[in-house]
């Protein structure tokens, strides 16, 4: 019997021939990542079981990359990312993206992929449940808690239980208008925020071929949105390509087998999806964009882990491009790379800056997290108040992006430019034709 | 725990508790493993719940509640993987989260940390029982059993990760099975 690229992943770190759902096993970790919300507490459960002067298990195996409370004047978060900074010096830990220095990047999951700390058939855990992003590229990559991340910390190892496997098969040529986020917001609303839960999330298909890396990554980072374990995508050539050009580590491929099994499978063809919408409070609460157009809008959100990346400004910028927005547009790259490239790359001979600024959005933020996940009061883009903000983040449980009274609806950069335009939810395909 | 029972009143809750509303994220400046802030923490356990929560599960003015048990229906603890989640619950006086189904992060750092035991039900307690209703959970007996009728409820198997539990945790698991010193 044949096994899964998650299942066979999964042998080769904890060393055996092969492994099954359901059992649990030591795996070894390749990279382990954290940032400044669970790395202090993540260090604290370190030294308090292997002691104050206790070393890594691999110095070059932490990544630790402060995104979440950056621009803010709150000074615990200061006090934080400097915890961050004394643990680093103390461990000589070559990867830490500092703020404040030429080294900072930004959001840890666009981070990781893009400063080579992702590879094919490697197992990543991070101290976030959106580290489920880099299944895109080929490997097992999970979130954990800070007690478990204390433990890989110090010993670069994990007990975990095997997860079975769902694969959604996608096929044919994505309709102008449609991403992969709306790809996976049907995909969450067709199985529901616990449709998924404990296993690994497949995906495969000549759409999924199709698609660029970036927005593979937006497809596997919302795998935890319906519970899932891990997403993952097997590597090709584009990955490799990928891959290849940020670091010079080597790597191991692997795929599932024709005879691997599956706990279900799922298929979909590329040419009945449509730009849709997650309605509050809920990522599962999908409806179609253009039957939830009677849903006026007060702000639009581009930005996070899932909708900050070089690829979902250029989708904003199509849009944007020559039209007016009538409501607040915030706009957050996710790294200092995304920043850069907004200000180099053009759409019909202007950069996405010029067409963002023409169309009258905030002038962009920093990158960080910033206001995906509320945080400090005084975080760009918070909505502080009842705002109702269209935002191409992963979540709208309630106060998600800040005050209990705020409402969060999800979608694609398409649709969220769209509807900064009309100030209600907006099918964007009434302006791409 | 005295034998194998946690007893109290329930704190009933709906589906999909995320972990924003068990502990909203402008707190998590605090890091759980300060002692002031751990029980700070503890302080602001679900004040994230929506307004229609008439009923808090931190009394104004308190910094702990008097529910030691919450009831969810499905799928407690989903979004992030925050250990400020269980950590907050359990600084709180919370002992145990019984639901249908959990997250499985959140189950996870439950265990990991000790802080509140998860309790699965096959049936959906949150919609027969109602906030201040006592309960006692047998971990022996695997059963929930409500006071004022005396109606028992049984509970899942845990399976492998019993284990984990009964040791105290994944560091003493590991250590207990020779994984680390």
């Amino acid at each position: 019997m044949g096994m899964t690229i998650t299942e066979k992943i999964l042998a080769s770190a904890s060393g055996r021939e092969r492994v099954s759902p359901g059992e649990n096993i030591w795996v070894s970790a390749d990279i382990l990542m954290t940032h400044d919300v669970c790395g202090p507490g993540t260090i604290g459960v370190f030294k308090r079981e292997f002691g104050e002067k206790a070393k890594v298990w691999d110095s070059e195996g932490v990544v630790i990359i402060p995104d979440h409370y950056i621009f803010t004047a709150d000074e615990k978060c200061h006090r934080n990312v400097d915890a961050l900074r004394t643990f680093v010096k103390e461990q000589k830990l070559p990867y830490f993206y500092d703020p404040g220095t030429s080294s900072y990047s930004g959001v840890c999951h666009v981070t990781l992929p893009e400063k080579g700390h992702c590879r094919p058939g490697e197992v990543l855990f991070g101290t976030d449940s959106h580290t489920c992003t880099h299944g895109a590229l080929g490997e097992f990559a999970t979130g954990i808690g800070n007690t478990d991340a204390g433990f890989v910390m110090g010993t670069g190892k994990l007990l975990i239980k095997v997860p079975p496997t769902i694969k959604f098969i996608i096929d044919g040529k994505l309709p102008k208008g449609v991403t992969a986020k709306d790809i996976i917001l049907r995909i969450i609303g067709d199985i529901g925020v616990d449709g998924a839960t404990y296993c690994a999330m497949e995906f495969a298909g000549t759409t999924i071929e199709g698609l660029s890396v970036e927005e593979r990554m937006t497809i596997c980072n919302m795998a935890i949105e319906a519970g899932g374990k891990n997403g993952i995508i097997a590597p090709d050539e584009k990955t490799i390509e990928y891959v290849k050009s940020k670091t010079s580590k080597p790597f191991k491929c692997f795929h599932s087998d024709p005879d691997a099994q599956y706990l279900t499978v799922r298929r979909y063809k590329a040419e009945e999806f449509v730009p849709v919408v997650a309605l509050p409070f809920s990522p599962d609460n999908v409806k179609s964009a253009r039957e939830s157009s009677q849903v006026k809008i007060d702000r639009s959100y581009i930005g996070s882990c899932t909708g900050g990346k070089i690829t979902d400004f250029i989708f904003a910028a199509e849009l944007l491009k020559g039209r007016k927005v009538t409501v607040d547009t915030f706009l957050v790259p996710s790294t200092v790379e995304v920043e850069q490239a907004m200000k180099e790359i053009k759409v019909d001979g202007k950069t996405l800056v010029e067409i963002f600024a023409e169309a009258g959005c905030l002038d962009p933020a920093p990158p960080s997290c910033a206001a995906c996940l509320g945080g400090p009061v005084d975080t760009f883009g918070r909505c502080n108040n009842g705002e109702v903000c269209v935002s191409t983040t992963n979540r709208n449980f309630p106060g998600r992006m800040g005050s209990k009274d705020s409402q969060t609806i999800l979608a694609s950069p398409y649709t969220a430019a769209a509807s900064a335009i009309t100030g209600h939810i907006t099918d964007p395909r009434e302006f791409l034709k | 725990m005295a034998d194998n029972i946690i007893r109290g009143k329930v704190f009933i809750t709906g589906d999909n508790i995320d972990t924003d509303q068990i502990i909203p994220a402008q707190y998590l400046n605090l890091v759980p493993t300060i002692k002031e802030e751990y029980k700070k923490l503890g302080s602001y356990a679900l004040c994230g719940l929506p307004d229609e929560y008439s009923t808090r599960y931190i009394a104004e003015g308190k910094t702990r509640t008097e529910y030691p048990i919450i009831i969810g229906g499905s799928n407690f603890g989903c979004g992030s993987s925050r250990e400020h989640a269980p950590i907050s619950l359990g600084a709180a006086g919370c002992k145990a989260v019984i639901a249908k189904s959990f997250a499985r992060i959140f189950f996870r750092n439950c265990i990991a940390t000790g802080e509140v035991y998860p309790v699965e039900t096959p049936e959906d307690l949150n919609k027969m029982l109602k906030t201040g209703d006592e309960v006692e959970i047998n971990f022996n007996a695997r059963t929930v059993k409500v006071m004022s009728s005396g109606k028992v409820y049984n509970t899942n198997d845990l399976g492998a990760v019993k284990e984990v539990i009964d040791a105290g945790g994944i560091f003493s698991f590991a250590r207990n099975s020779g994984m680390i010193k």
